[in-house]
């Protein structure tokens, strides 16, 4: 993939992107921002809030993989150790743990928590690359899974923990649908707009550089397993904030959350969107979670993981680069039947 | 018996294995002898005390090696794929449990156990063939989609299968010569009016351990002694050489593919038939397959081999003496590995 993404990817086309930035984005914000007007509570919370957070999890990879050329399976699993910290030190129904602190102290301790676990994790798979990575961090998903199942200790086990809500901070109750939404919304933009602006970064750039050629960039002088383990920090951090939302937005977390099956999810919002493009992951949470949701009218619940699972196929099938491929596929196409149409008149 | 990639395999190897050969030959004894003391000799108390009872240790020793005959045919399969046609099937564990499924609807209508084994092996056999032909021949050369599209399909896979079987346990009988339980010759202790009791293990599962170890000899005669095996070997060394010198490599890569698919098929419906079968079998072995060839070398049958018995060994031991944490240990040999050797304990430098 780092062969194809260097042809058309962000370092070729560094002057253009940067006017993108303007009325497509601006659009789009005003929408998001006027969404809760027009949407009920159900589109606002399952179908608005819960595909910025899963948006979130696959801009986290979307970053390792797209810039970094690092593609990872466990980033739920990440997004699962904040999930567990904010269960365990804070506030639960299950009567295990939980500590009952703040929130302004729980918040950023998950976040680190999970950005150290990504780190770990990066440490341990930044000697290998490609392939070696899927592997090795699907490994490393599928024994956290079994880990948090079997340890009633610290995990308690197979149950979780239930019961674990938004805080009440600043005169707002965070749990209410549209707070809710609006929180998601702000930390996903955060998360969107440091992608942005750190594709552009010398760090940015010395990791495309690093996924292009990572022996001309050794033999450069840079630090690349450095490089590369910060860079899975940094995504650590989105995941972890992702993982904050996700459970407060399940009000539970369990071992069910983070298992092998939810993890693919992640790179399946991340590969159908456009792994190339930080709007991707978004565009593929959108899409997997509108499937997820009504899917029942079109092959019933249980054939759920066959439609995707299918959807999935297809696109990577025909497009190497999701949805956003295909469109660029098909826009020249689009293009010449206007045109015909057009002459034909 | 190693396959080595991109590396003129023997020549490393001849060296390696003449300078120090008395004193890795000397450890080898002395680690044979242990063995062989731990089976077979009186433990002294504090031992037994150390390990439970000789018992329960030599039990969980031999479920172990079981679960390692295992866990080698299905990875071996998996490098094989992985060594020639650098691509990670991500499928290997769906095959591994439709073969289970295949073999166990067919034993049951027939009452034959072979028939079962054999139909399993041409299933998946068959629907590895069709991945290759529709799939990775399309997508050659894009190691990241083929991998995609593995995991599409073990995705869709499980699903229809969960569709098709339940989510029921199964079990495949074994014919009966096969089955019950044998006593073997090691004391494990005395009854209190001083007869020695012996050790008493599942037959099937020595038959398992038994036909591992043939598949591990037979894969060896094939690929170092035949026209075939060399062919793959050359191909694993160098495709586009192979291919210039007037070898379909298509149609090696099918023949490859087909068979590491069968392999898994045959595993399934052998593993069907010592343990049971059920929904989430599929992840338990790729994810085996995944660790076993990370641990031991992509593209190495030894690798396989070596790896096969350290996480078989690590998963039974840790179940036995620390329950909740056997996954960890399993995990924590693997980031071993991964920080002495990244390339595993087989794996050469590409």
């Amino acid at each position: 993939m780092s062969k194809g993404a260097a042809k058309d990817g962000w370092s070729s086309s560094l002057p253009t992107r940067t006017g993108e930035i303007g009325l497509g984005q601006a659009l789009l914000a005003l929408a998001l921002l006027a969404y809760p007007a027009i949407a009920s509570d159900f589109f606002l919370t399952q179908i608005g809030a819960l595909s910025l957070i899963e948006g979130m999890l696959g801009l986290s990879l979307t970053m390792l993989a797209g810039y970094g050329g690092m593609v990872s399976l466990a980033q739920l699993s990440v997004a699962g150790v904040a999930g567990y910290v904010i269960a365990i030190f804070g506030q639960s129904t299950t009567g295990v743990h939980s500590f009952d602190w703040p929130w302004m102290a729980i918040v950023p301790l998950a976040i680190a928590c999970a950005a150290c676990a990504s780190a770990l994790i990066g440490w341990i798979s930044a000697r290998t690359a490609g392939i070696y990575t899927i592997m090795i961090t699907l490994a490393i998903a599928t024994a956290v899974f079994y880990f948090a199942q079997q340890n009633y200790a610290i995990f308690n086990g197979h149950s979780g923990f239930a019961g674990v809500y938004a805080p009440v901070a600043f005169g707002v109750d965070w749990r209410a649908p549209r707070p809710f939404y609006y929180l998601t919304l702000v930390v996903a933009a955060a998360a969107y707009a440091s992608i942005l602006y750190g594709r552009r970064s010398i760090f940015g750039l010395t990791i495309q550089g690093i996924r292009d050629n990572e022996r001309r960039m050794r033999a450069l002088g840079y630090n690349t397993v450095l490089h590369k383990v910060v860079a899975w920090l940094l995504s650590g951090v989105i995941a972890g904030a992702a993982g904050v939302l996700l459970v407060w937005f399940h009000g539970r977390i369990s071992p069910s959350t983070i298992d092998v099956a939810a993890s693919l999810n992640i790179l399946v919002i991340a590969v159908i969107g456009g792994l190339r493009h930080p709007i991707g992951p978004f565009l593929g949470a959108l899409v997997v979670v509108l499937l997820q949701t009504f899917a029942s009218d079109l092959v019933g619940a249980e054939r759920f993981n066959t439609l995707i699972g299918l959807v999935f196929l297809v696109i990577v099938y025909i497009s190497d680069d999701g949805i956003l491929g295909l469109w660029r596929k098909a826009a020249p196409w689009l293009a010449r039947a206007d045109r015909t149409a057009s002459s034909l008149k | 018996m190693t396959i080595a990639y991109r590396d003129r395999t023997g020549v490393g190897e001849a060296k390696s294995s003449a300078s120090p050969f008395s004193g890795r030959a000397a450890a080898g004894v002395v680690v044979a002898a242990v063995i062989l003391w731990l089976f077979f000799g009186t433990w002294p108390d504090w031992l037994t005390e150390a390990l439970t009872s000789k018992k329960s240790f030599l039990s969980a020793l031999l479920n172990g090696l079981t679960l390692a005959g295992l866990y080698f045919v299905v990875a071996s399969g998996f490098t094989l794929i992985f060594g020639l046609m650098r691509n990670v099937n991500m499928a290997h564990g769906s095959l591994y449990l439709l073969g289970a499924y295949v073999g166990y609807e067919v034993a049951t209508r027939t009452d034959s156990w072979l028939l079962g084994i054999a139909a399993g092996v041409v299933t998946t056999a068959i629907v590895g063939l069709a991945m290759q032909i529709f799939v990775f021949r399309h997508l050659e050369g894009d190691d990241l989609r083929q991998t995609l599209v593995t995991i599409g399909i073990s995705i869709v896979a499980a699903d229809l299968m969960l569709a098709t079987w339940g989510g029921g346990a199964y079990q495949v009988t074994p014919p009966d010569a096969l089955s019950g339980a044998i006593t073997l010759p090691i004391v494990t202790g005395a009854t209190s009016s001083g007869a020695a009791v012996f050790l008493r293990y599942p037959l099937f599962r020595l038959v398992v351990l038994g036909v591992a170890a043939t598949v591990g000899v037979m894969l060896w005669l094939l690929l170092n002694r035949t026209r075939i095996g060399m062919v793959i070997r050359a191909g694993v060394d160098d495709r586009a050489m192979l291919s210039a010198s007037g070898v379909n490599v298509q149609v090696v890569f099918a023949g490859v593919f087909a068979f590491g698919a069968g392999l898994a098929g045959f595993a399934g419906v052998v593993g069907a038939s010592a343990f049971a079968i059920s929904p989430g079998e599929d992840v338990h072995y790729l994810l085996a397959s995944l660790v076993v060839v990370i641990v031991g070398g992509m593209g190495s049958i030894t690798g396989a081999a070596i790896g096969a018995l350290l996480i078989g060994e690590a998963e039974q031991i840790g179940l036995v003496y620390f329950p909740t944490y056997s996954v960890v240990l399993t995990f924590l040999i693997m980031v071993i590995t991964l920080a002495l050797r990244p390339r595993g304990i087989m794996g050469k430098p590409s």
